[in-house]
């Protein structure tokens, strides 16, 4: 619901970036999102292509990993997905915690010229 | 041809609002001023659970932010009845993000050793994504909404550090299961305080308040902790 201020602060980040490396304009951005982020990859995708308009991001790829989110088991220790509208553990059927795996929000690496 | 350079960069796209919400965080410790960000679904009670809470809070000035798409229907409201209100209207954006609040928060005139409700945009999903300075994350849900929202929004559930589990007097009339709804709670957070409260009766509320008293009181001992 907030991928465009989330995108333009995307822009942001890569531009300066790409001005410590000393370079021109960005040609790759490597985004890790989970999917507990709240973060939809395909809407961040289509604002970056009007919001870099005139940018030195203005023509990059946008590079996407998705994680899928993961809970442990606090009984038998797995790290396992969980099905909806349940948080048992596939192993042992004691509930799962949650992890910080899936919550990931963050720029990889980018590739500038 | 130039040459093309990769550049290790690692750098999370919430850092910046989440040093904005440190700095607010810090500036209120200062002055012993407890932070609530009060998170909830449209329609849940957050408004009524505050106007309830703050009547029980013995002598602890309170002050309010709002936040609201558009409107300030509640901010009147509570003017009206003498709290301290004050309103952010964010005109589309679904949260309220840590520069609307510093900017509200240096614009306003706190007094120490007080506790300082925000009143979140209604919605289950993005509030819970960003700090905005504030010490306890406080989600208000009701029996209303059903006994599934622990498993289908589960981040509010989990950020959570104390749930009001509002409209519980309309409990007979609602298919609500409290067993189920608790176990997705505790499953998601085994520390969160929760209180089963009534904006119609009152009920709930005074223990409510009590834990947010103390929990000012060690604001005003400079015992305070960060949200999650």
């Amino acid at each position: 619901m907030h991928e465009y201020p989330i995108t333009q602060q995307i822009i942001k980040i890569a531009e300066k970036h790409c001005l410590l490396a000393q370079s021109g304009s960005v040609k790759k951005i490597s985004l890790v999102v989970g999917d507990c982020s709240g973060l939809v990859g395909d809407s961040i995708d289509m604002y970056f292509r009007a919001i870099s308009e005139g940018s030195l991001c203005e023509g990059a790829m946008l590079e996407i990993e998705r994680i899928e989110p993961k809970l442990r088991c606090p009984s038998c220790g797995a790290l396992f997905k969980r099905k909806p509208m349940s948080f048992a553990c596939p192993e042992c059927e004691a509930d799962g915690q949650p992890t910080e795996i899936g919550k990931e929000f963050y720029i990889k690496e980018i590739e500038v010229e | 041809m130039h040459d093309v350079k990769k550049v290790n960069v690692m750098e999370g796209i919430l850092d910046e609002n989440d040093h904005i919400a440190a700095h607010v965080n810090e500036k209120l410790s200062k002055n012993g001023i407890l932070c609530v960000n009060v998170m909830g679904a449209p329609g849940a009670g957050k408004t009524t659970t505050l106007k309830n809470l703050i009547r029980r809070l013995d002598g602890l000035v309170a002050y309010v932010i709002e936040g609201d798409i558009e409107s300030d229907i509640d901010t009147q409201e509570l003017l009206g009845l003498g709290i301290q209100a004050y309103q952010i209207n964010t005109f589309g954006a679904c949260h309220l993000d840590a520069p609307m609040v510093e900017s509200m928060v240096d614009s306003i005139d706190l007094g120490r050793n007080s506790i300082l409700f925000i009143e979140n945009i209604g919605n289950l999903v993005c509030p819970a994504e960003f700090s905005i300075g504030e010490h306890v994350k406080m989600l208000v849900a009701s029996v209303t909404e059903g006994s599934d929202k622990p498993y289908k929004y589960p981040l509010a559930f989990e950020k959570a550090d104390m749930i009001v589990l509002n409209k519980v007097d309309l409990r007979p009339y609602v298919d609500f299961d409290e067993e189920f709804f608790m176990k997705g709670v505790r499953a998601l957070n085994k520390d969160a305080m929760v209180f089963k409260t009534s904006g119609k009766s009152g009920e709930g509320f005074k223990e409510a308040a009590a834990w947010l008293s103390w929990k000012a009181g060690q604001a005003c001992n400079g015992n305070q902790h960060h949200g999650r």
